[in-house]
């Protein structure tokens, strides 16, 4: 996983940012995009500023492509504007007085470059991001995904050795979302250096990511392939957000015991100790349950407990109960099944999960 | 509600209607080519003119400074600096004096060893207006910075803008109109200026009686001169107003 020791992105460093402290450290290959996800206020946008520059780290460096650019030990600081690093800002930062064209030359011509020349430096990067019949609107008069292409085509523009991006498509609507995610992928696979993006939007992150580390309170609590993190989430907030029952508890043969009560019967696995434990809110069974009935039996479903349904709501084909339980769960349900069984809060229900459906792996392994 | 608003339109715009009416429009370019009136004018543009740069020069970073510093103190020096906005201008002549008067602590050095004596001379008035004047260019651009996020300096510099490049580039056009705005209203309260002036400047024809002054000194001899000066004075006010109608009265045209 770690980037050879040259080239790409090097960072191990502690920053701060008001009470939030954040200690990170990772490379990034040339090449590759690294996806950094987490919630809100987990560190992400300090990240960002770091590697801009716009903050310098409290401990620790950053190096890129084996050159420092941050170093709190020597006191070497290398000025945002010094760095070859471009940031696509979350909410875009186009400069409202200068036109779409000039926007996109702008780097060139901070860089000495006059009116003429910048702008002919800018043009291939204007026909690349079709903004050609763009060029000489102001920032005001654009839709979003317009401004999304402007901001990514004036950062590409200053032909930058790593490209950071702040949340790129959380400032659009979700119609325009799908078209820049396709063209933002394709241009992402030709930036020559390393790509970090930072996002909470997990699909996001899959979809543009080749690899993913999630941050939460300024820690990493889990790295991976996007595929990796998806299926087997380390802490809740990932698992929330690949939308996975997560369960923590320690293994003995086939029994894992939960310490919030409950336990599972899970399919032969291998490990030992601590696990974690994930269930796929669709396979998840519900059934009815009338007062002091008994346990369902002769199901080929190893695991069967009470409970009683706190919320619904609905996603698009199916809906999602929240059940109180030891241990609670989220269940998909039917439409139809839900005018069947008269689920509404308050009603008690069975569970049911067969063994298999229960994917076991070590805390460590994630 | 319609009648007290209808009595306060009339309080406010009556005395100038009245001025309107009582100027002697007939002899009114014969009196503004008399000497003791054209120089006044004279000394009333150059003087005014002079403040405003001066407010340029130390008033733009001063809000710059309040604008984009963390530093705690820097309420405190902002109530400070636009104290001037709302003291009475007699109170910061009798203190202009003390400071840079012949025998004031600043005044008394200058007076030594460079031979420079500000009290009753056209510097003085220059002083005095800079000190009325200033604070009004300082709030101004000051409230222009800070609208002006920094997410733009940010931005540029990430694009490779050293930080002279940031603010010519960059920050300077997104607050030039209030640049201008503030500029004008800096020069439009110099013109204006008497109470501070008349304290630290005296009033000499010629070298210290700005209009205002003119005009105060003239409404005893000769009120008809007095007129034609306040006359001058509204044309300028406005002038002014109309100027800034859209800058001023209305936000920025980038937001």
């Amino acid at each position: 996983m770690k980037g050879t020791a040259a080239g790409g992105l090097h960072m191990d460093a502690t920053m701060r940012r008001g009470d939030l402290t954040v200690r990170l450290s990772f490379s990034v290959d040339k090449g590759e995009v690294l996806g950094v996800l987490g919630p809100n206020g987990a560190g992400k946008t300090t990240l960002l500023r770091a590697l801009a520059g716009l903050a310098p780290v409290s401990s620790g460096h950053i190096t890129l492509d084996g050159e420092v650019l941050d170093d709190a030990d020597s006191g070497e600081f290398v000025e945002p504007c010094d760095r070859p690093v471009a940031l696509v800002f979350q909410d875009y930062r186009l400069f409202p007085h200068l036109s779409v064209l000039d926007n996109v030359a702008f780097s060139a011509r901070s860089k000495g470059a006059g009116r003429t020349a910048s702008r002919q430096a800018a043009a291939p990067w204007m026909t690349r991001l079709g903004l050609d019949e763009l060029a000489g609107r102001r920032p005001g008069q654009l839709s979003g995904g317009q401004a999304q292409r402007v901001a990514l085509a004036r950062a590409l523009a200053a032909d930058p050795r790593l490209l950071l991006l702040d949340e790129p498509l959380s400032a659009l609507d979700a119609g325009t979302r799908l078209d820049v995610q396709t063209q933002l992928r394709g241009h992402l696979a030709d930036v020559n250096g390393p790509v970090v993006l930072v996002t909470h939007d997990p699909l996001e992150a899959l979809v543009l990511a080749d690899r993913l580390l999630v941050i939460e309170a300024g820690r990493v609590v889990q790295q991976g392939t996007a595929a990796q993190v998806a299926r087997r989430p380390a802490t809740d907030y990932v698992a929330r957000l690949v939308g996975l029952n997560l369960y923590r508890g320690r293994v003995d043969g086939q029994q894992v015991t939960l310490p919030g009560g409950g336990s599972f019967v899970v399919a032969d696995h291998g490990h030992h100790g601590d696990v974690l434990v994930t269930v796929r809110p669709s396979s998840v069974l519900v059934s009815a349950r009338a007062a002091d009935q008994p346990a369902p039996t002769g199901m080929s479903a190893r695991n069967t407990w009470a409970g009683t349904v706190a919320g619904l709501s609905m996603l698009t084909d199916r809906v999602r109960l929240d059940i109180d339980a030891h241990p609670a769960v989220l269940a998909d349900v039917t439409a139809a099944s839900v005018a069947e069984l008269r689920l509404a809060p308050g009603v008690p229900v069975w569970m049911s999960v067969k063994a298999t459906d229960l994917d076991v792996y070590s805390s460590a392994e994630s | 509600m319609i009648g007290p608003a209808v009595v306060g339109v009339a309080f406010l715009v009556l005395p100038l209607v009245g001025l309107v009416l009582r100027t002697p429009w007939r002899s009114l370019g014969s009196i503004l080519a008399t000497a003791d009136v054209a120089a006044a004018l004279r000394l009333s543009l150059l003087t005014a003119t002079t403040a405003t740069v001066v407010s340029f020069v130390l008033g733009v970073p001063l809000a710059w400074l309040l604008a984009r510093s963390a530093w705690p103190g820097m309420a405190v020096l902002r109530a400070l600096v636009t104290l001037p906005l709302v003291l009475p201008p007699v109170v910061g002549g009798v203190a202009l004096l003390l400071v840079f008067g012949r025998v004031g602590f600043v005044g008394q050095y200058l007076d030594h060893w460079f031979g420079i004596t500000l009290p009753f001379s056209t510097a003085g008035v220059i002083v005095a207006e800079t000190f009325v004047a200033m604070p009004f260019l300082v709030v101004t651009v000051e409230g222009a910075l800070r609208s002006a996020s920094q997410g733009y300096d940010e931005a540029a510099a990430t694009l490779g803008a050293t930080r002279i490049t940031v603010f010519r580039r960059v920050t300077a056009p997104l607050i030039g109109p209030s640049l201008l705005a503030g500029g004008v209203l800096c020069w439009a309260r110099a013109v204006g200026e008497f109470g501070a002036t008349i304290v630290f400047a005296g009033n000499f024809p010629g070298r210290t009686q700005t209009m205002p002054l003119a005009v105060y000194l003239a409404l005893e001899s000769d009120p008809d001169a007095a007129i034609a000066l306040s006359l001058v004075l509204l044309v300028v006010s406005v002038a002014v107003l109309v100027g800034l109608r859209d800058r001023w009265l209305h936000s920025g045209p980038f937001r």
